[in-house]
């Protein structure tokens, strides 16, 4: 018996407006409502819209199958703004009974990583919103681009999680498959890993012609899950869900590939669809999965250095961060917010060097021309924050030499 | 034997590529960017076998008058270069009106071969295709318009094909209002050349536009740097005259309407009016000079802006190390290298999105030009955010390591190629 275990990640962050020095003490709208509000429904248009009709109708054909989301907290805002339309669909979704919800950081942050105390709040500010939308509170978490490492596994169990996801990196794995369910070192915490040959050969080769295997037809990929079937239990196929409409267009041929799926994966009678907390319940651990160092699901590397790889987004992090307490003690709401805003992991990512020439998954809806601009904007904002809080608490915020814009009043 | 050094003529027996080049001046001596680039490309295209025919107008006199020796270095001229060297007074980046100042004077000796710009021009052509009827070589090569008439006569004169490279046309040196004298004579040497090298896309779009050039009839070949000669010493550069606390930002160049000059001056208002101690450094000459001298009085600016003059050899890079930020503001800049020295000397670039360089420099800040309030916000963040300092100056630095004239030199034979 194999299972598949889809779980579609959907986010947006609220992008953050043209910010220059002049701006700083002057003005506190951080966020480009226009130019988020155009990309959230271009998506919804091409993507979240089309796809959740679709899967609606598959699971009302075939009612085996399953699949799951994780919705972050900051797009459930975006949509009740600009495109309810989109939330509509997705509570629809959840009505079938055959979608699961997973819990994640409301603002698809880097907070396990940086604070914990943000990371437990980030979670349960997640969780209530969930519970509220879609009637249902989550049970499996998976952390904002699948980092994960021991001690996010203690963290999430300690918040009484009893599953969580991550990438079924070959550093960790070595010669094991991800098709079996994992745990971490002395942990009753079960591990669902991406398998990410068979992902990634939807969300990122699907329409790539170099690639030997292209183009993918159903019955190609139904062929490399049955082989799994007999020496596997689980493939846990995870992608964003905007690879069905916006990273693969439509022409491509993807809403048919997702369209003739379920019905070519059921053919084979050991086959068969489930959803991450059924997995947990059902599949027992075959083995340890020991993370010393943080892992993800980005780039080749898979680790960190997507979002902190360089000296300036670990300065921009290190200052967004360091701000917490001070923060915290003004008590201002907006404040707060805004502060939480920033701290959505998408700003690290366009400040990324790494890929600097190649046009690839870093430009996604990226506004920005270069990484450097993208720190600009961003440290100038952290400088007007600091100005915020300093004028509340009415005191100097020491420790910010390295990035305080002198002169600016 | 590497790729290039051999190829086949019409008759099929191999032979070496030989070029009869119509080039400029080597720096030190004061020709700015085009003696650069044509020692760059020329070492380039030595280093891949190509034999190179190297003919240069000889001036004794730089352009306010005072003597100078002549300089070459002389590691430079190996088995594959040879130099003629033809007495003349033309030297780059010269209008009819520059040329009258350029008066000998009384004792100076220095022969009197033309009454104006344009009959040096003629004279130079001339000489230059007596030269090439005593010359064996497969292709000519001349760059810009002042030598670009020889590249004609030599053409004719023997029937070999000419490349004519453009580093900068009279639209981009005059900010839009060309002398239609010197618009004409490179409009001739467009049409007349079998291939046209532009030094970007920026440039070649121009030639297309404003000369009526098919683009097919264009190659781009960038420029790079010139890595020998950056030195890394530590020392402390800082002139007495600045504070340890100042921070320094620098524009390096012609002080031209080119190059941009008063949107620097207007910037520097901008930032001095948040932090008094940052000191902004003008090195360069230019007929610009006096008015921005002016403009920086106008402003209040007299204690917070240094005109340093013209800056050679050594000294331009003493310049980049003590810079905290390099500012190329040119309003249109066929290229521009002197980023790439910046960069070199580990001194963040902010440049013109209207520029060449801009196509090929990833780890630069890049502003349109008349953005007066963004060209501040870069400054600023460059200054004041140190991490980004750090990472500019290091992957700036990794980015020129990998830029190479052997690169610029087999896209240049590639148009070789194309035309023999």
């Amino acid at each position: 018996m194999v299972s598949i275990c889809f779980y579609f990640q959907v986010h947006q962050p609220f992008r953050l407006r043209k910010y220059g020095i002049f701006n700083i003490g002057n003005f506190h709208n951080y966020f480009d409502d226009k130019g988020n509000m155009e990309v959230l429904q271009k998506v919804a248009k091409k993507c979240y819209l089309p796809t959740t009709k679709l899967l609606k109708k598959l699971i009302e054909k075939h009612p085996e199958f399953k699949i799951s989301f994780s919705l972050s907290g900051v797009v459930i805002e975006q949509f009740k703004k600009w495109a309810p339309e989109v939330l509509e669909s997705f509570k629809d979704l959840a009505k079938t009974g055959n979608v699961e919800f997973i819990s994640e950081t409301y603002y698809h942050s880097l907070s396990s990583v940086y604070s914990n105390n943000e990371f437990k709040l980030q979670v349960e500010k997640h969780k209530k919103l969930i519970e509220k939308e879609f009637g249902v509170i989550p049970k499996v978490f998976r952390n904002t681009e699948l980092i994960y490492s021991n001690k996010l596994g203690e963290q999430i169990r300690e918040l009484g999680f009893m599953g969580a996801m991550a990438e079924g990196a070959d550093k960790i794995l070595g010669w094991r498959s991800p098709n079996f369910i994992y745990n971490p070192p002395r942990s009753d915490l079960k591990l669902l890993l991406k398998n990410y040959r068979l992902s990634d050969d939807i969300a990122f080769r699907f329409s790539n012609k170099d690639w030997k295997e292209y183009p993918l037809t159903i019955k190609k990929f139904t062929t490399w899950v049955d082989k799994i079937n007999g020496n596997g239990e689980i493939i846990n196929l995870f992608m964003d869900f905007e690879t069905f409409g916006e990273h693969q267009w439509e022409h491509t041929g993807i809403f048919k590939f997702l369209e003739n799926l379920p019905a070519s994966i059921l053919k084979h009678p050991d086959n068969d669809f489930i959803t991450p907390s059924e997995a947990i319940e059902k599949i027992d651990s075959k083995g340890e999965f020991d993370c010393p160092k943080i892992i993800s699901w980005a780039d080749v590397e898979r680790d960190l250095t997507a979002w902190v790889g360089n000296d300036i987004q670990k300065s921009a992090v290190k200052s967004l961060y360091d701000l917490e307490k001070g923060i915290l003690e003004t008590k201002d709401d907006q404040l707060i917010e805004d502060w939480r805003k920033m701290q959505t992991s998408d700003h690290f990512y366009y400040m990324c060097t790494k890929w600097f020439n190649d046009g690839d998954v870093h430009k996604y809806f990226n506004p920005y021309e270069n990484p450097y601009d993208a720190f600009i904007n961003f440290m100038n904002i952290i400088n007007d924050i600091i100005l915020r809080v300093e004028k509340i608490t009415k005191k100097k915020i020491k420790g910010f030499e390295e990035i305080k814009i002198r002169g600016v009043k | 034997m590497n790729i290039y050094n051999i190829f086949l003529t019409k008759k099929g027996e191999k032979t070496t590529l030989k070029v009869l080049m119509f080039g400029w001046e080597f720096p030190p001596f004061k020709s700015g960017g085009l003696g650069t680039a044509c020692y760059g490309l020329t070492k380039g295209l030595s280093n891949l076998g190509v034999e190179i025919k190297f003919v240069i107008p000889k001036a004794p006199y730089d352009i306010n008058g005072e003597f100078v020796e002549l300089v070459t270095s002389e590691k430079f001229l190996t088995s594959h270069i040879s130099e003629i060297k033809i007495p003349s007074r033309l030297v780059p980046y010269l209008n009819d009106e520059g040329f009258k100042n350029l008066q000998p004077s009384e004792n100076s000796g220095m022969p009197n071969y033309g009454d104006n710009l344009w009959a040096e021009v003629e004279k130079y052509a001339l000489l230059g295709g007596e030269i090439a009827k005593k010359t064996r070589f497969d292709v000519i090569h001349a760059h810009d318009w002042m030598t670009g008439k020889a590249g004609i006569k030599a053409k004719e004169a023997t029937g070999k094909p000419l490349v004519f490279q453009i580093h900068a046309t009279e639209f981009d040196r005059t900010g839009g209002n060309p002398n239609p004298e010197i618009y004409a004579i490179e409009r001739e040497c467009f049409e007349k050349a079998d291939r046209i090298i532009a030094v970007s896309n920026l440039t070649k779009q121009i030639v297309v536009k404003h000369y009526g050039i098919a683009p097919e009839k264009i190659d781009v070949v960038y420029n790079a740097v010139n890595m020998e000669e950056g030195s890394n010493n530590e020392e402390d550069v800082r002139p007495p005259k600045l504070a340890v606390e100042d921070k320094i930002v620098l524009f390096l160049g012609r002080v031209t309407i080119q190059k941009g000059p008063g949107y620097f001056l207007e910037a520097a208002k901008k930032i001095s009016e948040m932090d008094p101690n940052v000191k902004f450094i003008v090195a360069g000459s230019g007929d610009m000079i006096p008015r921005m001298v002016e403009k920086t009085a106008a402003l209040g600016l007299s204690n917070k802006v240094i005109f340093s003059g013209f800056l050679r050899g050594k000294e331009v890079d003493t310049a980049f190390k003590m810079a905290d930020v390099y500012v190329m503001p040119s309003v249109s800049e066929p290229f521009g290298i002197t980023p790439l020295e910046a960069m070199k000397n580990g001194t963040p670039c902010i440049i013109s999105k209207q520029s060449g360089v801009s196509e090929v420099v990833t780890h630069a800040l890049k502003v349109d030009f008349w953005d007066i309030d963004e060209m501040v916000n870069k400054i600023m963040g460059v200054l004041n955010y140190s991490p980004l300092h750090k990472t500019l100056s290091e992957k700036g630095f990794d980015e020129i390591m990998r830029m190479s004239w052997d690169d610029s030199a087999g896209e240049c034979i590639k148009t070789y190629k194309r035309v023999i």
